[in-house]
């Protein structure tokens, strides 16, 4: 058998590495106004965000945490549980990096949902853009998400700023899907009911579809989080603070103690971002019957 | 036809799904049927050329299997679905000239409608449920509420206002739906097998007070159904459709004695047993029952005790011989004649499996409970008149 049937024939070359470049490049030289907007935007609303969660203190954080989870489970244990958990971040001497790590998340996750929910109603509403906007967000979805990293750093610069963009991107996917889908899946009748008593199509979307909608729209929020949360550690290799950042120097340092830590510290995070996000989804289900 | 009392008015109605209407619609005018075009050019007929009034304050009726169209023809009637040809008048007015002010105007005031199931909005309470309608339409918050509360009471579900949709059974949840569209005082009530959902029990109930509301409150009611015991007992008019066409529509009265084809007949006679009662749904065990063994002295202590005035006479096994009458029994006693000669054994015997209906003309007429009784003759139970007839309202 001649070579070229078994190795890949070298003379056949797709390069889309370079117009991607040229691109970024583009981007860079032409928009360089543009993207120092953004930069300086997102700056003062991560750096507003972060002074709240800075100043909020830690024993008064404890007690949303364990209120919230008591109201959402009406179990005192778990309560307790979730409270002790938050705490020991602190024991562990990780509570200002986690401030940090917060700060990050609650900005990304608050772009998210301003863009993705939007989105998500808009493309409820046509079967077309659903076919359009429905391969973009597999794709997105599927990059490694490292990936967003690089132009996100070369065109906002290193830091948590460029992260938060990163993170959306990364992160905004299930929330528009979502969004989409709950809407589309709200009983044909309800709808049907909402148009005969005469509702507008705007009536009938904020009154029927997003409220009936809203348990598939907050798992959306939920899965949101919790993948801005994952980013959160890619992101330290731009230069992203907080506990990522600790993972990270770990790495390099070969310190496992310090790395675990650490890693716990993330991990507390998410179980407890998540169980308090899935309470607010089950209290919503429980209107919706069967 | 053309007098004052028509409210709504269909004329020529067809709606065609699908990509070739022109020439689907060609193919029907030449007589071609439902299939061949469904066929031929992936065009589905729902409604073909349909045509009907209705009364003020009349029930009309639309019956036929699933697939029929009636469902497609209610929906045309507040433009939830937009006829492919024909007209609308509601009042003398084409509900197709309307433009987008106009028909929210017309949902919002002269039209409402009642689902099968049910279309109501979990997120909100029975009463934000029945407010609907007037919410979007403006309504202040308090005067809604108010008149809300109004119907609630109306279809009797007074106290459970602020409960939330989940926590109600099928039958309740109707009512919501009902006082919804009542809440808006439209002059023309769609429903599409809005009972379809219920259990025969519930569902004759809820015929029974739509009958009553409708007394009360003097609607226009457009009713589909699959029923044709619902159709007749609501209808004062019936229309029966089939493959998207009228067949045949005329008064229960009329269509019963003339049915227009085949179709018709074995329609009226279709009586889908697990849609209605059968005499096992209604019997009681009788109160009181003696061996015709027992003495006249115990056959009396037992009517005192059940406080009634005849008793069944039942065999060593059960089984049923006939009635004794509190004064045959008493005759008995003083010796005038024997316990065998006093029982009357000339009573009404039915099985667990005979509709309810069938028994009508005969409990009408009944002096005593009719008694059911099985393939060996022993009692099972027995079918007072009162519980044949509140079965059928």
């Amino acid at each position: 058998m001649p070579d070229w049937l078994i190795d890949f024939p070298s003379g056949i070359k797709l390069n889309i590495s370079d117009p991607i470049d040229r691109f970024i490049d583009y981007l860079i030289t032409e928009w360089d106004a543009f993207f120092s907007s953004i930069t300086n935007g997102l700056r003062v609303f991560l750096n507003s965000i972060g002074y709240v969660v800075e100043r909020i203190p830690w024993w008064l954080l404890i007690t949303i945490i364990f209120v919230l989870t008591w109201r959402m489970s009406k179990k005192i244990g778990r309560a307790i549980l979730y409270s002790l958990l938050v705490f020991s971040i602190g024991a562990m001497g990780l509570w200002d990096l986690m401030n940090t790590t917060l700060a990050i998340i609650i900005a990304s996750v608050i772009i998210s949902i301003i863009i993705g929910f939007p989105t998500g109603v808009l493309v409820s509403s046509s079967d077309r853009l659903d076919s359009i906007v429905r391969p973009i967000l597999d794709t997105m979805q599927t990059m490694p998400s490292f990936v967003y990293l690089i132009p996100a750093a070369m065109l906002l610069g290193l830091g948590n700023v460029p992260a938060v963009l990163a993170t959306t991107i990364y992160a905004v996917p299930p929330l528009i899907r979502l969004t989409s889908h709950g809407i589309r899946q709200v009983d044909r009748e309800v709808i049907e009911a909402a148009t005969a008593f005469g509702s507008t199509k705007w009536q009938s979307l904020i009154k029927v579809k997003i409220p009936q909608a809203m348990p598939t729209i907050m798992t959306g929020v939920n899965q949101t989080i919790m993948m801005a949360i994952s980013m959160v550690v890619t992101g330290s290799m731009i230069g992203v603070t907080g506990l990522g950042q600790e993972v990270l120097i770990s790495i390099n340092r070969l310190q496992a103690g310090r790395g675990f830590t650490a890693g716990i510290a993330i991990v507390i995070m998410a179980i407890v971002m998540d169980r308090l996000t899935q309470g607010i989804i089950k209290k919503g289900e429980a209107f919706i019957d069967e | 036809m053309n007098n004052k009392n028509v409210v709504l008015e269909v004329k020529n109605l067809s709606k065609l799904f699908g990509k070739n209407k022109v020439p689907a619609f060609e193919m029907i005018k030449n007589g071609s049927d439902k299939r061949e075009v469904a066929k031929k050019l992936g065009v589905t007929v729902a409604v073909n050329d349909v045509s009907f009034q209705v009364e003020r304050g009349k029930i009309f009726v639309l019956i036929g299997l699933s697939g029929s169209g009636k469902s497609t023809v209610v929906r045309c009637l507040n433009l939830l679905q937009k006829p492919t040809s024909g007209d609308i008048l509601f009042e003398g007015k084409s509900i197709l000239s309307f433009d987008k002010k106009e028909l929210l105007e017309y949902r919002r005031y002269k039209v409402s409608m009642v689902f099968q199931s049910f279309g109501l909005m979990s997120h909100r309470d029975v009463l934000e449920n029945v407010a609907y309608g007037l919410e979007v339409r403006g309504t202040k918050k308090e005067e809604r509420e108010n008149r809300a509360r109004e119907i609630i009471k109306l279809v009797g579900l007074e106290g459970w206002e602020n409960k939330s949709i989940s926590q109600l059974s099928g039958g309740m949840r109707q009512r919501v739906g009902i006082a919804r569209a009542l809440a808006n005082d439209p002059e023309i009530l769609l429903m599409d097998e809005p009972f379809s959902a219920l259990d025969p029990l519930v569902r004759s109930d809820m015929q029974f007070e739509l009958l009553s509301l409708q007394k009360k409150l003097n609607k226009t009611v457009v009713f589909i159904t699959h029923d044709i015991n619902e159709a007749f007992k609501l209808g004062d008019m019936v229309a029966i459709m089939k493959d998207g066409k009228i067949i045949q529509m005329d008064t229960p009265e009329n269509m019963a004695a003339n049915p227009a084809n085949e179709y018709v007949e074995s329609f009226i006679n279709s009586v889908d047993k697990g849609q209605i009662y059968s005499v096992k749904h209604i019997m009681q065990t009788p109160s009181c029952m003696i061996r015709i063994k027992d003495g006249a002295n115990n056959a009396l202590k037992q009517m005192r005790d059940h406080s009634v005035s005849s008793a069944y006479v039942v065999g060593e096994n059960l089984e049923l011989i006939g009635i004794l009458t509190i004064d045959d029994a008493m005759r008995v006693r003083t010796g005038e004649i024997s316990i065998q000669d006093a029982v009357i054994r000339d009573i009404l015997t039915t099985n667990e499996d005979t509709l309810v209906s069938d028994l009508l003309s005969v409990a009408a007429s009944a002096k005593y409970p009719i008694a059911v009784v099985d393939e060996d003759n022993r009692l099972k139970g027995i079918v007072s008149k009162a519980a044949v007839l509140s079965s059928l309202v």
